[in-house]
Order: C-alpha cells, then sequence, then structure tokens
C-alpha cells in the first residue's frame, strides 16, 4: 500500500497538509492498520511512514488505549469522534500524556474508509495543571466556587504583605488553615505560627499566655514565663476568637499592635517583639463595637486587610467537589473499599445546608464511611440529624454568625448544628441510640451495631455509659 | 539461556507496562526447546513483570515499547533488553535464536497481521 496514495486532495498529497500540523497525526484504515502519519508523530515513535505502513497502529503508536484498539473500533461502528486522555511511550522510553481525538474518514458515498487520530502532548498542560492546583487549591483549602477563587487570588498578596489581617466567616469555614496558609507563604514562614483561643482562657491566665509574666508576679509564678507573642518573634500569632478577648486585654493588644512592645504580667521592663498578627472570629466585630464589648481602635488596627471565608451556602458547586475530596481521603485512611454515594444521598447531600460549614460536611462524610458496610454510601448511612428540622433557637443563633459585610441568602429550614467531637461523639450517640431501641439489651444492642458484646462493653465503658 | 517475550495474541504486546500475558522459551544448543511456556499475569504491571523476569532467571526480554526506569534496571540486572521490537512473537524468537533481532525492528510478519 503506497501511503501517499491513500488520499489526495487536488492531485497534493494529503500527507504535505498533516505534515503542516504541530500535533502527531495518524490515519488508519479500516483495519486499523496505519496509513499515514505525519512527521510530528514519526518523530514520537521513532520510525517512518515507509517503515510502518500497513502495520496494525497500536503497535506503532505503544499507547495505552488497551487490547484491540476498542476504541478505535466504535469509531468506526459508530461515526462518532471520540476525545480521550491517555499517553504512549516514546522512542526515547518516556511516557507522555496525550489528547487522543478519533474521527471517522468518510468517502463520499458517507462509507467510513478509516480513522484520523490526532495526538496532542498534553504534558505541558498537565504541569501547568499541577501549578494551578498548587495555587487554587493551597494545601487542604479547596475550592473552585468564584468566591474562593477570590480567596485564592488574594492570599499570595496577603502573604507578601506584613499588616494584620482580619478573617471573617461562619464557624467551620477554615479560618484557622487559612491563617496557617497565609503564614507558610510569607516570608516569616521560617518562623512559628503560633494560634491562641482567646476565648478559651480566662481573663487573668489568658494575658500572662499572651505576654508572659516574671517570677513572683502572681502567686505560683515560680518562674519568667516568656508569653505566645515572644515565643512567635519574627513569625506570626494567630488569635483565633478575637471577638471573646476580655476588654483590658484589648487594650494591651492595641499597644502592641501600634507599639511592638509590651509589659509582661508583673514585668518593669518593656519587651520588644516583631510578630505578625492574624485574627479571626465567627462574631460580628462591629455589631460587638455597638454593644460596647470590642474596642472600636482595635476594630480599626486590626481591620487593616480583611478576608471573608464564604459559608458552604455561598460556595457554589463547592459541596460536591469537597464531599469527593474528603470521601477520597477517609476512604483511603479507613481502608475501606466502598464505591462512593448513591445517586440519592448525593442529592440530600447536596441540598442539605450545612450550618457547620466545612467541619461538618467532613464530619458527615466520616460518619458516612464508618457506618456503611455495603459498596455505596446510602441515605440510611447518613446522621440522622440531618433530617430533623431545626429549631427556632438554633435558627437564630446561626443568624447570629452571619458576617456583616457580605449579605446572604435566607436561611433554608436547616437541620440541627453538628456534634461537635468527631467520630467519638457520634460512636456515643450510636451506642445510646441503639441501647434505647433494644430497651437497654446489650446483647441486641451489639447485634444491632454490628459488634461483639465485649466490644460493646468496652466502648460503654470508654464512653463513661456504664 | 531463557528469554521472556512479552505477548498479545500472536504479536509482541505493544506496551510491557500493560502486558498481562508472557511467554518463556528456554534455548538449547542452537535450538530453542518447545513447548514454550505462557504465563498469564493477574494485572499489567512493569514492575511486577521485572519481579517475574528475576524470579525466573530471565536472560533475555524481548518487548515492544518499555519505560526507560524498566529498561534500565533491567539492564542494571544484566539482563539483554530487545524493546521496540513489532511483529509475531514467533518471527521474533527464530530472530532471536539466531542472533538477529534488534532492538526498534518492525518484523516482516507485522504487515500481515
Amino acid at each position: 500500500m503506497n501511503p501517499h496514495n491513500f488520499f489526495t486532495l487536488n492531485n497534493i498529497a494529503v500527507s504535505e497538509i498533516l505534515n503542516g500540523v504541530p500535533h502527531g497525526i495518524a490515519v488508519v484504515d479500516t483495519d486499523l492498520r496505519l496509513v499515514e502519519m505525519n512527521h510530528s508523530l514519526e518523530s514520537h515513535v521513532g520510525c517512518t511512514t515507509t517503515a510502518a505502513c500497513g502495520v496494525f497502529v497500536d503497535s506503532i503508536l505503544r499507547s495505552s488505549l488497551g487490547h484491540n484498539n476498542q476504541v478505535f473500533h466504535d469509531v468506526l461502528e459508530s461515526g462518532v469522534t471520540v476525545s480521550f486522555e491517555g499517553d504512549i511511550i516514546n522512542k526515547h522510553h518516556k511516557k507522555i500524556p496525550i489528547q487522543f481525538t478519533a474521527s471517522p474518514l468518510k468517502d463520499h458515498n458517507q462509507n467510513t474508509v478509516g480513522i484520523h487520530v490526532l495526538l496532542e502532548d498534553i504534558s505541558y498542560l498537565q504541569s501547568v495543571d499541577q501549578k494551578q492546583c498548587s495555587k487554587g487549591c493551597s494545601a487542604e483549602i479547596i475550592g473552585h466556587s468564584p468566591k474562593m477563587q477570590e480567596i485564592f487570588d488574594l492570599m499570595p498578596v496577603l502573604a507578601q504583605t506584613d499588616a494584620s489581617i482580619l478573617i471573617t466567616g461562619e464557624t467551620g469555614t477554615g479560618k484557622d488553615m487559612l491563617a496557617e496558609e497565609i503564614h507558610k507563604r510569607s516570608k516569616r514562614s521560617r518562623y512559628p505560627f503560633i494560634k491562641i483561643n482567646c476565648g478559651a482562657l480566662p481573663e487573668s491566665l489568658l494575658e500572662s499566655e499572651l505576654f508572659g509574666h516574671v517570677r513572683g508576679a502572681f502567686t505560683g509564678a515560680v518562674k519568667d514565663k516568656p508569653g505566645m507573642f515572644r515565643l512567635a518573634q519574627d513569625g506570626t500569632i494567630f488569635l483565633t476568637e478575637i471577638g471573646d478577648l476580655p476588654l483590658p486585654l484589648q487594650v494591651k493588644l492595641l499597644s502592641v499592635l501600634d507599639d511592638k512592645e509590651f509589659f509582661p504580667v508583673g514585668g518593669s521592663h518593656k519587651v520588644k517583639v516583631d510578630v505578625r498578627v492574624i485574627a479571626a472570629t465567627h462574631r460580628s466585630l462591629r455589631e460587638l463595637v455597638s454593644q460596647g464589648k470590642f474596642r472600636e481602635d482595635l476594630f480599626y488596627r486590626l481591620n487593616v486587610l480583611r478576608l471573608y471565608l464564604p459559608s458552604l451556602k455561598e460556595r457554589d458547586g463547592d459541596i460536591r467537589l469537597l464531599l469527593d475530596y474528603f470521601f477520597r481521603k477517609i476512604n483511603e485512611n479507613l481502608n475501606k473499599k466502598i464505591k462512593g454515594f448513591s445517586p440519592k444521598t448525593i442529592e440530600i447531600l447536596t441540598s442539605y445546608t450545612y450550618p457547620g460549614n466545612v467541619r461538618e460536611l467532613r464530619n458527615i462524610v466520616e460518619y458516612g464511611l464508618n457506618i456503611c458496610q455495603g459498596r455505596q454510601i446510602t441515605p440510611e448511612n447518613l446522621p440522622k440529624y440531618m433530617f430533623t428540622p431545626i429549631p427556632a433557637m438554633k435558627k437564630k443563633a446561626a443568624r447570629e454568625e452571619k458576617n456583616f459585610e457580605l449579605p446572604r441568602k435566607a436561611h433554608l429550614p436547616v437541620a440541627d448544628t453538628p456534634k461537635q467531637g468527631g467520630w467519638t461523639a457520634i460512636e456515643k450517640e450510636l451506642i445510646l441510640d441503639a441501647l434505647k431501641s433494644t430497651r437497654g439489651n446489650r446483647s441486641e444492642a451489639a447485634k444491632l451495631l454490628g459488634w461483639g458484646r465485649t466490644t460493646l462493653w468496652r466502648k460503654i465503658i470508654r464512653h463513661g455509659l456504664a | 539461556m531463557k528469554i521472556l517475550v512479552t505477548i498479545c495474541k500472536n504479536h509482541i504486546a505493544p506496551r510491557f507496562d500493560l502486558t498481562i500475558e508472557v511467554l518463556i522459551a528456554t534455548r538449547e544448543g542452537k535450538k530453542l526447546g518447545t513447548p514454550f511456556r505462557t504465563i498469564l499475569l493477574n494485572r499489567p504491571s512493569a514492575e511486577e513483570l521485572c519481579s517475574l523476569i528475576m524470579k525466573e532467571h530471565i536472560d533475555t526480554v524481548i518487548c515492544g515499547g518499555i519505560e526507560e526506569k524498566h529498561l534500565k534496571y533491567l539492564s542494571w540486572k544484566k539482563i539483554k533488553v530487545i524493546h521496540s521490537v513489532i511483529g509475531p512473537y514467533a518471527e521474533a524468537l527464530k530472530e532471536a535464536n539466531d542472533n538477529r533481532l534488534q532492538s526498534g525492528v518492525i518484523l516482516s510478519g507485522a504487515v500481515s497481521r
């Protein structure tokens, strides 16, 4: 078979046209034997058209298309163009990712006489994708919604400056992770990142924790304590739940932000620090200011750069992405062989409002994966509270968390707030449910849960239910 | 001397890493001992195939396209690899037995499968 006579166009050998295309092109006949290939493909596969003409195309391409080129057979039968990703091994023994596009070639009578295969080298695109992923999916913060893209775009800018940042957003939206990510990308990344929960400690202890104390400052202060500000020297201090910071400490924090120095508790010498402050809250600081619970000057001092983390309801399309992400991650960690969610479960999960945001979504996926005994997570494997309407009081509390800057959509009827404490709390609840439904019969409850009686007993002890 | 050929039906498999069937021939004197032994692999895996080659104490491998890392590994293990061979395995074995088979060759039988 002479390839140059197979297809001609106004007496111009088609091969000349094909050679002008910067991608690999192969023309095969209905037996899937090679008829023609352009110079680009010749350079990939390492042989000429003359040598390879009449040879089955799979042997020449060394592609990942599978045995017998089923895809090409399908194109011949259906007459439809098909595009798919795969790879080839080139003459230098390198695996090259390729986008294959196989189109049927038809004669004047519309009979399929062969296939035109276009091979686009997508190795560059894949490397760009990876770079974009490292840019657009920072660490564990992922999202494709426009609002999250705005955050990803802002992050490098915020990381490069040294100004204070105020991160706002509902509970469970990932404020802590965002703060840590900003620190990692900043020039301070080599130095410590210290997180303090301002709502977790009483005022006296918090002051000592933040600013340190000297020996003898108060009863029990047997030695000097540096405090978190000094420990974070040259790094970043992250003050979460800043809205819960007591008023006297707000003054001290303001002076640290302004002068970059402070007196430790009981100390007589000022300590100089070079620390970047990132603060976060799920409360409306402006409301707290109007109520006199938060200093206005501190609010404006912290509010240099503000980042609002959208709630899941505002992140169009991200729920499915996050469901798949956490499913893959937890499924792998639990070493389970679950294939995915059933269509009905997907419908429920995507329409649910997630008052606990990403944290709740993650817990739900973890719950489902732990409970599921089959191949797919079904609605029965989802936490029961998802199907219970939220009480009015809870709704009000949720509204209070609403961010003060960006308007949000009306609150849809949602279920109860998520149980905090992860799997331990869920397990405790499961045991209680089982015991309730078996009227306290432990053998029956163990059977119901699919555990041994001893396992149930051990867990009852662990959860303090005995 | 033992020769392993990666096969797909009657031909050499286009890719080493996607091979699921191999043929092992033993050269006794100047002849290839028959019948040849064929092994079906659980799944296509270049790493498992390399292990099999080592376990079977193969001297020569005849295959299609092979990735550099696997080629280097086998060469480092002092196994002769005749790669990128296209055509029927019987013809390839005959050529190999006569010491005429070279990497990258398209055998005459390749055109009329």
